[in-house]
């Protein structure tokens, strides 16, 4: 069989599937809404996560930490300090404070100046503020480097300057488990869906499958046209995941908006990515035809010709 | 083109359908396969098309022993088969075109062909011009007739029948058999399974004639004194 030829017979099966589900519009459709909820659940969740992600990016790639050191610690002894803090591959700056400077600022910005007048000696230690490279702001991976600074012998105190933001992150990281979960789960729905539907569709064809393979038709063949089945139930239903997904961006914009504008932020809630659509369509697709395959390979063999 | 050496059928269900049966169809032959309604011509059919396997004996059909053959090279061997029966297994929802394309359509053949090939078995059966009827449309004897034209579209070398005429009033039953003779005529070996005599000794063919799952008589020429022991 020549390329062109199978091409055809592949075309043939696709667009005999496609005239099927039009043939019954509302059972399609029903079938669409609910393989298009399933997925829009877990794509919605998906929106959520890159969302706050976007929303909070600013806040979460300025977490630094404090480091105060003991007041003992020469200032020589916290430059070194600082160079070596520098090494680590996780810190983008490194930023030295000494007690001079920090008494200094404190004079100024407190409003205490009078009183701190009346010191015989300053009371602050030299302090480093450490800020985390970008990638290693996880809330994992700052207490990590808090652990790091907190074991060195100079160190008196290791402060964490943003800790709801680590909550926040640590929140942010269960979503993602959830929407790995959620994936699992809603994709197992799936394939049971449209497994369910493609052995609802082989019963109702029984008597053309046992002719076709009367005449000789194999189980490639028969099954061609339920595997295109399910690739546009699940196509179809991705599509419909899309749109739905659409709708709810579009109606949670402007709300959205206004509620970043109290926080005074100009922050616009995202849509899905280029990238994002592509892999929910690619989902349905890969869905319906496993769901199909699975589901086919069940029912079809047992379905023998009888004379 | 056809034998079957001391073949035995037992179903599932304990009866035996066919016992010790043995004899040669050759290349050509047009042969009515006679006997009772359960006396085991629907079973040596059912053997040939590889519906069913044989319990005992070996059944070779087109150089092939059917024991011998794996499971994913049964399509390929049901398609050197055509095959007619006595309710056509039409598809009801699938013009006459579809139903008549479906052997070439499974065997891949190009739009094209099918197109032209599905026209001359239509036009043999003498239906050019009812490809886009439903088979309901039809009446009981075209509806056989496109039944035919499905079991020869893709030129099979042998075509086997399972009581083609059952339900076919004697002129439509001689018609249909006028024309498997007329595909014997071009080389094709057909096997008849019926029970209507009247036709069978019409046509004065080779008869088989099986009672209880047993060979009765297999006279190569005249058929008229078995047919009349058997009756």
């Amino acid at each position: 069989m020549s390329l062109g030829v199978s091409g055809g017979r592949h075309l043939q099966a696709l667009f005999g599937s496609l005239g099927r589900l039009a043939r019954a519009p509302f059972a399609t459709f029903l079938t669409l809404l609910v393989i298009a909820l399933a997925l829009a659940l877990p794509a919605a969740l998906k929106l959520f996560v890159t969302n706050a992600q976007a929303a909070t990016g600013n806040f979460a790639s300025a977490v630094d930490l404090s480091v105060y050191l003991k007041t003992e610690v020469p200032l020589a002894k916290a430059q070194q300090l600082t160079q070596a803090a520098q090494q680590r591959p996780d810190v983008a700056s490194v930023t030295l404070i000494p007690a001079d400077k920090g008494l200094e600022d404190f004079r100024t910005y407190s409003g205490f100046g009078d009183a701190l007048a009346a010191l015989k000696e300053n009371p602050l230690p030299h302090v480093l503020h450490v800020r985390p490279k970008a990638q290693a702001s996880s809330a994992a991976a700052l207490e990590a480097l808090r652990n790091y600074f907190t074991a060195w012998p100079e160190v008196d105190l290791v402060q964490v300057d943003s800790e709801w933001v680590m909550r926040f992150n640590a929140i942010l990281e269960v979503l993602q488990r959830v929407l790995v979960i959620a994936v699992v789960l809603f994709g197992i729905g799936v394939l049971a869906v449209i497994g369910n539907t493609i052995r609802l569709e082989i019963q109702g064809r029984r008597a053309e499958i046992e002719v076709t393979k009367l005449v000789g038709g194999s189980n490639a063949f028969v099954r061609r046209p339920f595997l295109y089945t399910g690739m546009l139930y699940g196509l179809g239903g991705a599509l419909l995941a899309w749109g739905i997904l659409a709708m709810i961006v579009l109606l949670l914009r402007d709300s959205v908006a206004t509620l970043a504008r109290l926080y005074g932020s100009r922050y616009m809630l995202e849509g899905l990515a280029l990238t994002d659509v592509g892999a929910l369509l690619g989902a349905g697709v890969v869905l319906g035809w496993l769901g199909a395959w699975i589901s086919a390979a069940r029912h079809l063999q047992r379905i023998e010709p009888r004379a | 083109m056809i034998s079957f050496d001391r073949v035995s059928k037992r179903y599932a269900n304990g009866r035996e359908a066919l016992s010790n049966v043995s004899f040669n169809i050759h290349t050509g032959e047009m042969v009515f396969l006679t006997g009772r309604s359960g006396a085991g011509k629907s079973t040596v059919l059912k053997l040939i098309a590889l519906l069913e396997r044989p319990t005992r004996g070996a059944v070779v059909v087109n150089t092939k022993n059917t024991q011998a053959l794996r499971a994913r090279h049964i399509p390929a061997f049901r398609r050197g088969i055509g095959v007619v029966f006595q309710d056509h297994k039409l598809l009801a929802d699938r013009p006459v075109f579809d139903n008549v394309a479906l052997p070439l359509a499974v065997a891949g053949a190009p739009l094209k062909e099918i197109d032209k090939r599905v026209r001359a078995a239509l036009d043999q059966v003498g239906l050019l011009g009812k490809e886009r009827l439903l088979p309901q449309e039809l009446s009981v004897g075209e509806q056989q007739r496109v039944g035919i034209a499905r079991a020869v579209v893709s030129k099979p070398p042998l075509l086997i029948a399972d009581e083609p005429t059952g339900n076919l009033d004697p002129d439509l039953s001689l018609e249909v058999m006028r024309l498997f003779r007329r595909f014997q005529d071009v080389g094709v070996t057909v096997i008849v399974a019926t029970h209507d005599m009247h036709i069978v000794r019409e046509f004065g063919e080779r008869v088989i004639t099986l009672e209880n799952g047993m060979l009765q008589g297999d006279p190569p020429v005249d058929p008229l004194p078995s047919l009349v022991a058997t009756r």
